[in-house]
C-alpha cells in the first residue's frame, strides 16, 4: 500500500434540477494510474472539474485532501499551484501559436511584463523531449498531428510542475499507434513516481496501464477494482459500468403494430464539412418502419448527430453520398424545408445550442418549423399562434404560467418539451430524437418517453439517438449500434443487453 | 407596487424623452416647445427614422450594422444631382435610376453577407470609405463648388416643404384634422383589439391601464397636430416617415417574414433546422437597408436642395444610436419599432434642445456619446436583473 495522495470525500455536486455527484469518495495513492470508468453522463468528468476547482469551493458538499491538507481550490491556478493538473478531452491550444507559446500560455516565462523568449524556447524542448517529441518548440501547433498535440498538451503539463495529471479521454481522437504510444508514455511517468488519474471509454487501455479502477455510475462511485490483487478483464469493468437492475424506469408499450418500412438509407456516406477528406458517416444502411422506435447506440463521436443532420436535408457535411427512401420512393432533400415538407424532423441534441431561440416564448419556438400552419400569405395569425402553442403546452403538459414564458426561464425538461412540440407541429411521419433526454431528470425522462409512446402508436416512426444504454434497451423495438462512423451492429429489443451492445463497440474498435 | 415598477421600466426611455423635453423646454426659456421647433423636430431627424428603421432589421439579426450607409446617401445624393441637374432628366426617372442603384449596391452587399460569409461591419466598412470618396469625386467633376444645385421643383415637392401649406400665424386646418382622424383610429384600434382578446378569453390589459394609455397617446398626438398647425402644416417627410414606420412595424410584429429576424437574432442554427433559409433573411436585410437608404438620401437632398460631399457625414452613427438607445439590442434577436422611433426622437431632442442652448458641437458630441453609453448599460442591466429572477 502506497501512501494516499489524494481523497475526495463524500462529494456531492447538484446542477440545477440534477444531482450529478452524490456522496462520491475517490482514493489515489502516490505513484499510480488509476483509471475511472463510467458511461456517459456517469459524472466522471464532474467529478474532475471539482478536484482541478472549475468548480470552485462552495458548490459542493465534501472535502478535498491533497497531500494530507484539505484544500479549497477557487479557480484552477489553485489546483495547478498544488501540482493537480487536467487535460481535458478538447484539446486547449492555439492553433496559430508555437508549441513554446503554447506550453506557457498563462505561465509565461521571463520578468513580470517581459517575456524572455531564449528561456522559454529551451525550457519548452526540455519538456519536448521528456514526451518524446522531436519536434522544434518553435513549430506552430496546426502544422503537427493531432497526436503530437497531445502530446504536448502533456508537455505543458509537465511544465505546470504536475505531480497529479488528471488526462480525460486522451486518446479519444488518436489512432491506434499514438494511443499505445501516449499510454507507453504513461507508463514510463509512473516509473518515475508521478501519479495519474485517466478518464477513458476504451477498457483494453484501461486494462493496460490501470493499478486501480474505479466505475462510477449515475453520480456515485460503485467499486474500486485494484488490478494487481484481482482478475482484472473488460467484461469484468463492463458488469461494473452497467451492473444495475432495469426496474421499471421505461412506459410499457402495448398494442402498437409495427408496419410497412417508411424510411430506408442506403450507403450513406458523409464527409466532415471543414477536413473534407475526414469520413464521418460510412456507408450506413438502415431503416423505420411505421409505429417503430429504433435506437441508434454509440459513444460520442460516433457520427450519430451528423448521420441524423445529414439525412434531414443534408445540414451537416459535405461530398453527402448514398439514398434516401421515404416511403418506397427515392428522395433527394436538398435542405432542412424539402426534409420538413418530406414529413420528417430532426428533434436536436443541444436544446440551447441549436434548438430553441431563449430569448423568445414558447409561443414562438413552437410555430418556429411551421409558420404555414399559423399564419396566411405571410401574415401571422396571432390567435392561432397562441391556441396551437397552448394546444401543444396541454397536451406534452409543459409545466409553465403562460405561453408568452421565456424559453430560456424553463427547466431542461420542459425546454425539451417544447422543442418536441415545435417538431410535432410540423406533422412529421418520421422523428429523429437526438438525446431527447440528456440533461434532464428522472420523472421528466419518464414523460418524454410517453411521449415518444404516444407518438409511435399515432403511426409516427421514431428514430432515438442515445448514448444511455438503459434507455436505449428500455424503449427501442430494433437497435443499431454505431462506432466510428459505421454501424457495427444491428440487434431486437428483446436479444439486446447491455454486455452484448458494449461488446459489439469494443470488438469493431478492436478489429482494426 | 412591483406592477407601477414594471411599467415604468418598460417604458424607461419614453418617460426620459418627456423629461428631456420639459429640461429643455425650461432651459431655453419655452423656445423648444414653440411650433417652429416642433417642426425642426421632424424635418432635422427625418432621415434618422428612415435609416434607423433598416439598421434596426439589421442589427435584429445578430447585432450587425451597416456602415455604408452614410457614405451611401453622399453618393446618391451625388447621383441624383448628376441625373437632375446635369443631364437634366425628369424627376419620375431620375428617382427610378436612384432606386435602381441602390438595389444593385443592395444585392451585392447582401450576397457578400449573406452567401460569402464576409462580417457586416467589414463589408460595409468598405463601402463607408469608397462611397464618401467617390461621390466627393463625381461632385468636383461636374461642378466647380462641389455642390450641385439647385434641385428641380417637383423633386423638392415630393421630398420636402409642407402639404397643404399655409402662411405663418394661420392655423392649418388639414393638419389638425388629421392629427384628430389619427387619434380616433389609435382609440378604435386599442379597444378593439382588446374587445377581441377579451372575447376568446385571452391575457388582456386591465380597461384603466388601456385607458390611460390611450389618453396618453391622444394627448401626444393632438399636441403634435396643434403645434404643426401653427406651424404651416404637415411636413412632407413626415408623411414618409409615418408611413415606413408604420410599414415596417407591421413586418416585424405581424409576418413570418419580421418572426425570421427575431429568431435568427435569437439562435441562427435553430432557426435553420427549422426550415428558414437564413441566408436569404439577411440577403434580404442588407438588400432592404440599402432600399430605405436611397429614401433617405432623397429627403436630404431635398431639404439641402442641392447634393454636397458632406451629405450623410456620420449618419451611421446617428442611425445606430437611435437603435440601441431605442432598447434594440446590440446582439440581436430583440428590439422594436416603436422603441427606434423613441430612441430617434431622444436624440432628436437632445440635439436640437443643445442647439437652442447654444452648446457647443464638442460637448454635444460628448453628451450624445454619453447618453448612449448610458442606454446600453441600462439596457443590459435590466436584462441581467430579469434573467437572474
Amino acid at each position: 500500500m502506497g501512501k494516499v495522495i489524494l481523497e475526495m470525500k463524500n462529494i456531492t455536486k447538484t446542477f440545477p434540477g440534477v444531482k450529478a455527484l452524490d456522496n462520491v469518495n475517490f482514493q489515489v495513492e502516490e505513484g499510480e494510474i488509476h483509471a475511472l470508468v463510467g458511461e456517459n453522463g456517469a459524472g466522471k468528468s464532474t467529478l474532475m472539474n471539482v478536484l482541478s476547482g472549475i468548480y470552485p469551493f462552495g458548490s459542493y458538499e465534501g472535502d478535498i485532501v491533497y497531500n494530507g491538507e484539505v484544500c479549497q481550490f477557487q479557480k484552477i491556478t489553485d489546483s495547478e499551484a498544488k501540482g493537480i493538473v487536467i487535460i481535458h478531452q478538447e484539446l486547449a491550444l492555439v492553433p496559430q501559436m508555437s508549441i513554446g507559446e503554447n506550453m506557457f500560455l498563462g505561465n509565461e516565462r521571463g520578468k513580470k511584463n517581459a517575456i524572455n523568449w531564449n528561456e522559454t524556447y529551451s525550457e519548452a524542448d526540455k519538456y519536448l523531449k521528456m514526451v518524446g517529441l522531436s519536434e522544434s518548440s518553435r513549430v506552430l501547433i496546426k502544422d503537427i498531428g493531432t497526436g503530437k498535440q497531445q502530446l504536448v498538451e502533456i508537455a505543458k503539463a509537465l511544465a505546470k510542475n504536475a505531480k497529479l495529471l488528471i488526462l480525460d479521454e486522451p486518446t479519444s481522437s488518436l489512432n491506434e499507434t499514438d494511443s499505445r504510444a501516449l499510454l507507453d508514455l504513461m507508463l514510463e511517468f509512473k516509473k518515475q513516481g508521478m501519479t495519474m488519474i485517466i478518464i477513458t471509454h476504451k477498457l483494453n487501455e484501461v486494462v493496460y496501464v490501470a493499478d486501480k479502477i474505479t466505475v462510477v455510475r449515475d453520480g456515485s462511485t460503485v467499486e474500486t477494482l485494484d488490478c494487481h490483487t484481482m482478475e482484472i478483464n473488460e467484461d469484468r469493468i463492463i458488469r461494473g459500468m452497467v451492473g444495475r437492475e432495469i426496474t421499471d424506469r421505461f412506459p410499457k408499450r402495448s398494442n402498437v403494430e409495427i408496419g410497412e418500412v417508411n424510411m430506408e438509407v442506403k450507403d450513406w456516406t458523409v464527409y466532415h464539412p471543414v477536413y473534407a477528406e475526414r469520413k464521418v458517416v460510412d456507408g450506413i444502411n438502415m431503416n423505420v418502419k411505421k409505429g417503430e422506435v429504433v435506437g441508434i447506440y454509440g459513444l460520442m463521436g460516433a457520427g450519430r448527430t451528423e448521420l441524423a443532420m445529414s439525412i434531414f436535408g443534408k445540414s451537416y457535411g459535405t461530398g453527402i453520398s448514398g439514398t434516401l427512401y421515404l416511403n418506397g420512393q427515392e428522395v433527394n432533400l436538398k435542405n432542412p424545408r424539402e426534409a420538413i415538407e418530406a414529413k420528417l424532423a430532426y428533434v436536436t441534441e443541444d436544446r440551447k445550442g441549436n434548438g430553441l431561440v431563449l430569448s423568445n416564448s414558447i409561443r414562438v419556438n413552437t410555430s418556429l418549423a411551421n409558420m404555414e400552419g399559423v399564419s396566411d400569405r405571410g401574415i401571422i395569425d396571432m390567435d392561432k399562434e397562441y391556441q396551437v402553442a397552448v394546444e401543444y403546452k396541454d397536451k406534452l403538459k409543459t409545466k409553465t404560467p403562460s405561453v408568452e414564458q421565456n424559453v430560456g426561464n424553463l427547466s431542461g425538461g420542459n425546454q425539451q418539451k417544447v422543442l418536441l412540440a415545435k417538431w410535432m407541429f410540423t406533422d412529421p411521419d418520421i422523428l429523429i430524437l437526438d438525446e431527447p433526454t440528456r440533461g434532464i431528470d428522472v420523472g421528466a425522462k419518464y414523460e418524454i418517453y410517453c411521449i415518444i409512446n404516444d407518438l409511435v402508436k399515432a403511426g409516427k416512426s421514431v428514430v432515438m439517438i442515445s448514448s444511455e444504454l438503459p434507455e436505449v434497451i428500455g424503449m427501442s423495438d430494433r437497435i443499431y449500434i454505431m462506432n466510428e462512423g459505421k454501424f457495427v451492429g444491428e440487434m431486437k429489443a428483446d436479444e439486446a443487453t447491455q454486455e452484448n451492445i458494449m461488446a459489439c463497440i469494443l470488438q469493431s474498435g478492436r478489429g482494426e | 407596487m412591483t406592477k407601477y415598477m414594471d411599467v415604468i421600466k418598460k417604458n424607461a426611455m419614453l418617460i426620459v424623452l418627456v423629461l428631456v423635453y420639459i429640461f429643455f423646454t425650461a432651459m431655453t426659456g419655452g423656445s423648444m416647445f414653440s411650433p417652429m421647433n416642433f417642426n425642426a423636430l421632424i424635418t432635422q431627424n427625418a432621415y434618422v427614422f428612415i435609416l434607423a428603421t433598416g439598421m434596426l432589421m439589421c442589427m435584429l439579426t445578430g447585432g450587425n450594422i451597416d456602415l455604408s450607409c452614410g457614405s451611401f446617401v453622399c453618393i446618391m445624393g451625388a447621383a441624383g444631382g448628376v441625373f437632375m441637374v446635369i443631364q437634366e432628366y425628369s424627376t419620375g426617372l431620375s428617382v427610378f435610376l436612384m432606386l435602381v442603384v441602390g438595389i444593385i449596391y443592395g444585392c451585392v452587399l447582401g450576397y457578400l453577407v449573406a452567401y460569402v460569409n464576409i462580417p457586416p461591419w467589414i463589408a460595409t466598412l468598405a463601402g463607408y470609405l469608397a462611397f464618401r470618396g467617390w461621390g466627393t469625386a463625381i461632385l468636383s467633376d461636374n461642378s466647380s463648388t462641389g455642390s450641385i444645385s439647385p434641385m428641380p421643383e417637383s423633386f423638392l415637392k415630393l421630398f420636402s416643404g409642407k402639404v397643404f401649406e399655409t402662411g405663418i400665424n394661420q392655423f392649418n386646418i388639414v393638419c389638425f384634422v388629421a392629427g384628430v382622424i389619427a387619434s380616433v383610429i389609435v382609440v378604435v384600434t386599442s379597444l378593439m383589439s382588446r374587445a377581441n382578446k377579451v372575447k376568446k378569453g385571452y391575457e388582456a390589459e386591465s380597461m384603466t391601464a388601456l385607458v390611460i394609455k390611450c389618453v396618453l397617446s391622444v394627448a401626444a398626438i393632438l399636441l403634435f397636430a396643434y403645434k404643426l398647425a401653427l406651424a404651416g402644416g404637415i411636413p412632407t417627410v413626415l408623411i414618409w416617415v409615418i408611413v415606413i414606420v408604420l410599414i415596417y412595424s407591421f413586418i416585424t410584429s405581424k409576418t413570418t417574414l419580421g418572426r425570421y429576424f427575431y429568431t435568427i437574432g435569437g439562435n441562427a442554427e435553430a432557426t435553420r433546422l427549422s426550415g428558414v433559409d437564413t441566408r436569404k433573411i439577411m440577403f434580404f436585410a442588407y438588400l432592404n437597408m440599402a432600399v430605405l437608404t436611397v429614401i433617405s438620401s432623397y429627403i436630404v437632398v431635398a431639404r439641402f436642395q442641392a447634393a454636397n460631399s458632406t451629405a450623410g457625414n456620420y449618419y451611421e452613427m446617428d442611425a445606430i444610436a437611435a437603435c440601441v438607445v431605442g432598447g434594440v439590442s446590440a446582439y440581436g434577436g430583440s428590439g422594436t419599432v416603436f422603441g427606434m422611433v423613441v430612441g430617434a426622437t431622444l436624440i432628436g431632442v437632445i440635439n436640437l434642445g443643445m442647439s437652442l442652448m447654444g452648446v457647443n458641437a464638442d460637448w454635444q458630441k460628448i453628451v450624445k456619446g454619453g447618453v448612449l453609453l448610458g442606454a446600453v448599460v441600462f439596457d443590459i442591466l435590466a436584462t441581467k436583473k430579469n434573467a437572474t429572477k
